[in-house]
C-alpha cells in the first residue's frame, strides 16, 4: 500500500512547529511575534482548504466566507457576554453548522464541482455586501454594532476559560495558536489515516465507483466540508483575536483568493503544502506590502497564472517528486 | 397606477441589467463550457474604455457600443490565445486560471486608474410617469438588453457564422474534417463573448460607475444567473434573468437591496436544490 506522506514526514513537520513555537518567543521581538502569530492562524486557515479541496475534492471558493463567520461569530458573542469560551465555540459551531446547511443544498442536489466553486464564491461575495452594508444603529445584535464597512473594533480579546479578568499575552497567544495548529495538523493527518478518511479520498479519485460500492458520497463529502468551515471559523476566531477587531475584509474576494493562492502554490492533496504555500505568500504580501513595488493583486494574478499553467501540482508534491527521483530508488518515482 | 407602471419598469430593468451582465459569460460557458472568472473584470474594463473613450471627446453612445466591446472583445481574445487554449477540456483548471487573470486585471488596472470610482453622466435625462421620474436611459437599456440577445438569436440560428460555431462546439473533429479550423472558432467564440461583456461593461458604466474591484459586484449574479439557466445560452438567460431579476428588484422594493441580493442568492440555491441542472434542464431543452 502507498501510503500518501510517509509517517517520518509528518513526526519531522510536527518538530519543526514545536520548535518554532518553543524557540521564537524568545528570539523575536513582540511585532514580529504578533505577526508570526496571524501567519500561524492563517496556517489553520489554509489547512482548512486543504482538505476540503485537497483531499475531499471539493473546489470552495467560500473558505473566506466560514473564516468571516468565524470572526464576526466571535466578536458578536465576545462583546455581548464578556468573556471568551463560548465565543471562541461559537466561532466554529456557526461556520460548521452554515457550511453544514449551504453543503446540503450543494452536495444533494448533486451539483458538479464547478458549479459548488461558484456557489460558494457567490455566497462569499454576497456576504461581503451584507457586511457592508450594516452600518449604523439599527445593525446590532444585543450589545454588538456590526458597523458596516468599519469594522468592529475593540473586540474583548482571549481570556482563561471561566476567568474574563485572566487575558491571553501575546506570548501565551502565540503558543495557543501554534498548539492549536500542532492540533488541528495532526488531528488531520490522523483522520484522513482512517476509514472515513480513506472514503473521503476514494470519493475524491472516483465517485460513481465508491458509489457502486455503497458508499454514501454525498454524506462523506457534507461531513467533510462541515469541518472545513468549523476549522475555518477556528481560524476565523484567532484571526479577530489577532487583531481586537473584524471587518467585512474577511469575506472579500482578495481574502478569498488567497486562501486558493496558498494551496495551489503549496500543493493539493498534502497538507504540509497548505503550510509552506500561507507562509511564502503571507511573506511576500507583507514585503510588497511595505515596499510598494506593486499591487498585490497583480503579483498574485500573476503567481496563480504561473502556477496552474506551470506547476499544477504545487510546490510540495512537485518538490518531493524531483526529490525522489534524485535520491530514491527507481520504484520511489511516482510515490509522492 | 403609476406605482404599478414604476414597479413594471423596475422590475423590467432589472431583469435586463441581469441579462446583460449574463449574456458574455453565457456564451463563453454555453458555448465553449468555460467557466470565465475573469467575467467581473471583462466587464470592468468595457466600463473603463467607454468612459476614457468618452473623456477624450468620443461620442458616448460611440464610446459605449463601440469601443468598449472592441476593446474588450481584443483583450479576450489575447487572454485565449496566450492562456486558456493551454486549459480545454480542465474546467477546474481553466477556472483557476481565469481568477489568477481576473486578479491580474484588478492589479493592473489599480496600478493605472487608481482605486477611486470613475464615471460619467447617463445621457438622456429623465422622463416623469405621473408623481415619478424615471431616467430615459434605463428604458433604453432596457431595449438594448433584448435587442442583444434577439441579435445573437439570429447569429447563431440563422447565419453561415453561427453555424460553424456551433458545429465546432459540437464536434471539434468534425468540423476541422470539414475545414474548419477549430483553434481559431474558440478565439473568436471568446472574443465574441467577451465583447458581449465589455458592451454591457460600457452600458453599465453611468449607472453604477466603475472601479476597479466593480466586477466583484456583477460576477455573483452573472455566474447564479447562467448557471441556474442551464445549457441553453439564450432560453436559460432570459428565464433566469427572469425569475432573479423580478425577485431581486421586488425585494428591493418592499425592503432593502441587501435583502434583494440576499434573495436572488436564496432563490437560486433553492432552484439548484430542486433543478440541478437549470432551468432548461428541464423545460425548454433544445432551444438555444
Amino acid at each position: 500500500m502507498i501510503r500518501r506522506l510517509p509517517h517520518p514526514g509528518i513526526a519531522a513537520t510536527t518538530a519543526a512547529m514545536v520548535a518554532v513555537a518553543l524557540a521564537v518567543p524568545r528570539v523575536v521581538d513582540e511585532f514580529e511575534l504578533l505577526q508570526l502569530t496571524v501567519f500561524a492562524a492563517l496556517c489553520i486557515l489554509a489547512l482548512s482548504l486543504g482538505v476540503v479541496w485537497g483531499y475531499g475534492g471539493i473546489l470552495c471558493f467560500g473558505q473566506s466566507a466560514f473564516f468571516g463567520l468565524g470572526a464576526y461569530a466571535y466578536a458578536v458573542t465576545a462583546i455581548n457576554l464578556g468573556e471568551s469560551t463560548g465565543a471562541v465555540v461559537l466561532a466554529v459551531v456557526v461556520p460548521a453548522l452554515f457550511a453544514a446547511s449551504l453543503g446540503y443544498f450543494m452536495f444533494y442536489g448533486r451539483l458538479s464541482d464547478v458549479y459548488l466553486g461558484v456557489i460558494t464564491l457567490s455566497v462569499t461575495l454576497i456576504f461581503f455586501n451584507l457586511m457592508n452594508s450594516t452600518a449604523g444603529d439599527a445593525y446590532r445584535i444585543g450589545k454588538a454594532r456590526l458597523n458596516g464597512f468599519n469594522g468592529m473594533p475593540s473586540l474583548p480579546t482571549l481570556n482563561l476559560p471561566g476567568d474574563p479578568g485572566r487575558v491571553l499575552d501575546p506570548t501565551e497567544m502565540f503558543y495557543l495558536v501554534m498548539a492549536l495548529l500542532v492540533i488541528v495538523y495532526l488531528g488531520l493527518h490522523a483522520l484522513m489515516a482512517s476509514h472515513f478518511g480513506r472514503v473521503v479520498i476514494a470519493i475524491r479519485e472516483n465517485e460513481t465507483r465508491c458509489e457502486l460500492l455503497g458508499y454514501d458520497v454525498r454524506l462523506h463529502k457534507l461531513l467533510i466540508f462541515t469541518l472545513g468551515g468549523g476549522i475555518a471559523g477556528l481560524a476565523g476566531c484567532l484571526f479577530a483575536n489577532w487583531g481586537a477587531f473584524v471587518s467585512p475584509t474577511v469575506f472579500s474576494l482578495a481574502m478569498t483568493s488567497q486562501i486558493i493562492i496558498w494551496v495551489i502554490v503549496g500543493g493539493l492533496g498534502t497538507l504540509l503544502g497548505p503550510i509552506i504555500g500561507c507562509l511564502i505568500m503571507q511573506y511576500l504580501t507583507t514585503m510588497f506590502g511595505t515596499q510598494q513595488i506593486a499591487n498585490t493583486n497583480l503579483i498574485f494574478g500573476v503567481i496563480f497564472l504561473v502556477f496552474v499553467l506551470l506547476v499544477p501540482r504545487g510546490l510540495v508534491p512537485t518538490l518531493a517528486r524531483l526529490g525522489a527521483r534524485a535520491f530514491g530508488p527507481p520504484r520511489a518515482r511516482d510515490v509522492t | 397606477m403609476d406605482l404599478a407602471a414604476i414597479l413594471v419598469i423596475e422590475v423590467l430593468s432589472g431583469i435586463a441589467g441581469l441579462a446583460l451582465i449574463s449574456i458574455g459569460l453565457a456564451v463563453i460557458f454555453g458555448m465553449m463550457r468555460v467557466i470565465n472568472l475573469a467575467h467581473g473584470e471583462f466587464l470592468m474594463l468595457g466600463g473603463y474604455a467607454a468612459i476614457v473613450a468618452t473623456n477624450h471627446g468620443v461620442n458616448i453612445w460611440i464610446a459605449m457600443l463601440v469601443v468598449a466591446p472592441l476593446v474588450v472583445g481584443v483583450i479576450g481574445m489575447i487572454a485565449e490565445r496566450a492562456i486558456i487554449r493551454f486549459l480545454y477540456g480542465r474546467m477546474i483548471d481553466t477556472l483557476l486560471a481565469t481568477w489568477g487573470l481576473s486578479l491580474f486585471f484588478i492589479g493592473l488596472v489599480t496600478t493605472i486608474f487608481g482605486t477611486s470610482v470613475a464615471g460619467i453622466r447617463a445621457p438622456l435625462g429623465s422622463v416623469a410617469i405621473g408623481r415619478y421620474s424615471i431616467s430615459v436611459y434605463r428604458l433604453v437599456l432596457i431595449v438594448v438588453a433584448a435587442a442583444i440577445l434577439a441579435v445573437i438569436f439570429v447569429v447563431l440560428r440563422r447565419t453561415r457564422l453561427g453555424l460553424i460555431a456551433r458545429g465546432t462546439m459540437e464536434n471539434p473533429d468534425m468540423a476541422a474534417a470539414l475545414g474548419v479550423s477549430p483553434p481559431r472558432v474558440y478565439a473568436m467564440t471568446f472574443g465574441i463573448g467577451a465583447a458581449l461583456s465589455g458592451l454591457a461593461g460600457g452600458l453599465l458604466a453611468p449607472i453604477s460607475g466603475v472601479l476597479p474591484t466593480v466586477g466583484a459586484a456583477y460576477v455573483a449574479k452573472a455566474f447564479i444567473t447562467v448557471i441556474s439557466g442551464g445549457t441553453a445560452i439564450l432560453a436559460g438567460t432570459a428565464a433566469a434573468a427572469g425569475l432573479f431579476g423580478s425577485v431581486n428588484q421586488l425585494l428591493t422594493y418592499f425592503t432593502t437591496p441587501v435583502i434583494g441580493e440576499a434573495g436572488l442568492l436564496a432563490a437560486a440555491i433553492l432552484l439548484l436544490r430542486v433543478l440541478p441542472h437549470g432551468i432548461t434542464g428541464r423545460w425548454f431543452r433544445g432551444s438555444l
